[in-house]
C-alpha cells in the first residue's frame, strides 16, 4: 500500500540517482524540470483523448443513443482515429486573415490549459511546482486562456469568429468573478493561497463546509469553461462555431483540446479545494488513485450538465452571473471571514482543529451557516426565481397554451 | 553567464522587442498584442527576482484584464478596425514629442542617480513575498492601501454611473 502509494515518487528518486551517476547535479534538476513538464503535458492529452470518448459515450446514452462503438472495444480507439484524421486534414489559412495572430491563437489557447497542472497536487507529495501563490497562478492562467480567444477571433476575418470570441470573453471575464470570490472564502478557510496547505487544511472536505458555494462554484465553473448550458460563444445554432469558425485540421483541434484539457483541468481544481484532493476517503486507494476517481466524478457532473439541460440566451446568462453570482459570492465571502475569525481550521500555518471532536463541531458550525445562508438568499432572491420560472413555463409552447386556458376559465 | 542572467536578459530581449514592435506597427490591433508580450515579458522579470507574487499578478491584472479590455475598446471602435491606413498623426505630435522627450530625460536622469543596491553574495532569497506583502498592506501601509481602494471603488461606481442607460 505504502509503496503503491509512493509508486511515482520512488520512479523519479531512482531515476534521479541514476542520471546522478554520471552527470552534474543542475544538469539533473534541469532534466527533472523539463521531464516533470513533458509527463504533466502528455498526460494532459491522454486526458484529452479520453475525454472526447468518455463524453460522446455518456452524452450519446444520455439521449438514448451509443456513441462511437466502431473503433476498437467500445470505441475506445475512436479519439486515435479521430486524431489521424486532424493531423491529415488540410491546414486552410483563410484569405484576408493575420496570419501570424491566426496561427499563433491556438498555440496560445493550449499553452496555459496546458500549465494549469502544474501546480496540482496529484498525490501525497506530487505536485510539480508547489508555489505558495498557486490559487492565484490558477486564476491568472484561466485569464490568460482569453487573449488568445480574442486573437483567434479578430485574426479570423470572420463576423461569427469575431461575434463568438467577443461573447466568450465577455462570458469568461464576468463569471471569473464569482469563481475567485469563492476561492477568497477557502483561502480564508485555508489561510494559505498554496494548494498543498490547502488540501492539508482539509480534515473535512471544504465541499461540506461550505454547500452552498461548493453548488455555485461547479456552476460558474462549467460557465467559465464555455460548457452547456452556458456554451453560448459556440451557439452552433446562431454562430456556426463561434471563435474558431474558420479554424480547421489539427489548429481546431487545438482549441477543442484547450477546451478539454481546461474542463479536466477545472475538475482537479474542484478536486483540490473542495473534495480533499488526493485525501482517501474511507477506502484506502492510493492517494494519485483518489484524487483521479474524485476528478473524474467532478467530470462525469459537467458531462451530465451537457446532456440535460438546453443553453440559455446571452442577457440571461449575464444577468445571472452579475446580479445573483456575484452578490452572493461577496456575501459568502464575508460571511466566511466572521465564522473563520470565531472557529478558525488554520492559524499561522498550523492546524488549531483538534481530535475528531473539534472537526464535528467545526463541520456543524461551518455546514450550518453555509445552510442558512443559501436559505437567506433564496427568500431575498425568491421573485427574480418565480419570474425566471415564469419565462421557462411561457417559453414551451404546449405550457403557454395551457396557461391560456386556465386563465379563460 | 549564469543561468539568471541568461533567463534576464532574454525576458528583456523580449521585453524591449515587444515594446518596439507595439509602437511600430501600424494596426492598432496588433500593436494591443505586442503589448500583452510586454506584459509577459515584465512578469517574467518580475518572477525572476523572486516576486512570484507580482509577476503573477500583472498576468491576472495586465494580460487578463487591462489588455483584454483594451482589445475590447479596439474591436468596438469601427474607425480604428476598419482602415489598416488610417493616418497615424495628428496635428499635436509636436507637443506630443516635446513631452515624450522630456518624460524620457527625467525616467533616463533618474535611472543613472539611483544607487542600485546590489545583493550580496549568500543573501538569503526572499521568501514568503506574499505574506509579507500582505501583512505590510494591513499594518504599515494600511492608508495608502485604503486610500487607493476607495480610489478604485470610485472608479467602478463611476464608470457603472456613466455606463447606465437614461
Amino acid at each position: 500500500m505504502q509503496a503503491l502509494d509512493r509508486l511515482f515518487i520512488s520512479i523519479g528518486r531512482a531515476f534521479n540517482s541514476f542520471l546522478s551517476q554520471f552527470l552534474p547535479p543542475t544538469a539533473v534538476t534541469v532534466i527533472g524540470m523539463f521531464l516533470s513538464a513533458i509527463i504533466i503535458s502528455t498526460f494532459a492529452a491522454l486526458v484529452f483523448m479520453f475525454l472526447t470518448w468518455l463524453e460522446r459515450k455518456f452524452v450519446g446514452r444520455m439521449q438514448d443513443r451509443i456513441g462511437p462503438n466502431r473503433v476498437g472495444p467500445f470505441g475506445l480507439l475512436q479519439p486515435i482515429a479521430d486524431a489521424i484524421k486532424m493531423f491529415t486534414k488540410e491546414l486552410i489559412t483563410p484569405e484576408g486573415a493575420h496570419k501570424v495572430a491566426y496561427n499563433l491563437a491556438p498555440i496560445l489557447a493550449v499553452a496555459p490549459v496546458m500549465m494549469f497542472f502544474a501546480v496540482i497536487p496529484f498525490g501525497r507529495d506530487m505536485v510539480a511546482a508547489d508555489l505558495d501563490v498557486g490559487v492565484l497562478y490558477l486564476v491568472a492562467l484561466s485569464s490568460a486562456t482569453e487573449v488568445a480567444i480574442l486573437m483567434a477571433g479578430w485574426a479570423s476575418r470572420n463576423k461569427f469568429a469575431l461575434l463568438g470570441a467577443m461573447r466568450a470573453v465577455a462570458q469568461m471575464l464576468s463569471y471569473e468573478v464569482p469563481l475567485v470570490l469563492i476561492l477568497l472564502a477557502l483561502v480564508l478557510m485555508a489561510g494559505s493561497m498554496q494548494l498543498t496547505e490547502l488540501v492539508a487544511a482539509q480534515g473535512v472536505p471544504f465541499a461540506l463546509l461550505q454547500p452552498v458555494a461548493f453548488l455555485i462554484f461547479i456552476v460558474a465553473a462549467a460557465a467559465e469553461l464555455n460548457r452547456t448550458p452556458f456554451d453560448i460563444p459556440e451557439a452552433e445554432s446562431e454562430l456556426v462555431a463561434g471563435y474558431h469558425t474558420e479554424y480547421g485540421g489539427m489548429k481546431f483541434g487545438l482549441f477543442m483540446m484547450a477546451e478539454f484539457i481546461a474542463a479536466f483541468g477545472m475538475a482537479c481544481l474542484v478536486t483540490t479545494v473542495f473534495l480533499g484532493g488526493w485525501r482517501p476517503w474511507i477506502i484506502p486507494l492510493p492517494s494519485w488513485l483518489w484524487f483521479l476517481i474524485k476528478a473524474f466524478a467532478v467530470l462525469f457532473v459537467f458531462i451530465w450538465f451537457r446532456g440535460t439541460f438546453p443553453r440559455l440566451r446571452i442577457d440571461q446568462l449575464q444577468a445571472f452571473c452579475w446580479k445573483f453570482l456575484v452578490p452572493v459570492t461577496l456575501l459568502n465571502v464575508i460571511v466566511t471571514g466572521v465564522v473563520v475569525t470565531f472557529f478558525p481550521i488554520v492559524r499561522d500555518g498550523q492546524i488549531v482543529v483538534q481530535g475528531a471532536g473539534g472537526w464535528a463541531v467545526t463541520t456543524v458550525v461551518y455546514f450550518a451557516t453555509s445552510v442558512v445562508f443559501g436559505l437567506i438568499i433564496a427568500w431575498l432572491y425568491r421573485r427574480p426565481t418565480q419570474q425566471a420560472l415564469r419565462q421557462i413555463e411561457v417559453g414551451r409552447p404546449a405550457a403557454r397554451g395551457l396557461s391560456q386556458e386556465v386563465q379563460a376559465a | 553567464m549564469t543561468a539568471e542572467q541568461f533567463v534576464f536578459v532574454v525576458a528583456a530581449l523580449i521585453t524591449l522587442g515587444s515594446a518596439v514592435g507595439m509602437v511600430t506597427s501600424r494596426s492598432v490591433f496588433v500593436g494591443a498584442l505586442w503589448m500583452i508580450a510586454v506584459f509577459g515579458g515584465v512578469a517574467a522579470l518580475f518572477i525572476l527576482v523572486g516576486a512570484g507574487f507580482l509577476g503573477i499578478v500583472q498576468i491576472l491584472i495586465y494580460i487578463g484584464a487591462i489588455a483584454v479590455l483594451i482589445l475590447f475598446a479596439i474591436m468596438l471602435t469601427p474607425r480604428v478596425m476598419g482602415d489598416p491606413n488610417a493616418p497615424r498623426y495628428n496635428r499635436q505630435w509636436p507637443l506630443v514629442a516635446v513631452m515624450t522627450t522630456g518624460l524620457a530625460a527625467v525616467l533616463t536622469v533618474l535611472v543613472l542617480r539611483t544607487d542600485w543596491p546590489l545583493a550580496q553574495e549568500g543573501t538569503p532569497v526572499i521568501t514568503g513575498f506574499a505574506v509579507e506583502l500582505g501583512k505590510g498592506f494591513m499594518t504599515t501601509y494600511i492608508l495608502p492601501f485604503e486610500v487607493a481602494s476607495v480610489l478604485l471603488l470610485v472608479a467602478l461606481i463611476g464608470a457603472i454611473v456613466i455606463a447606465r442607460e437614461e
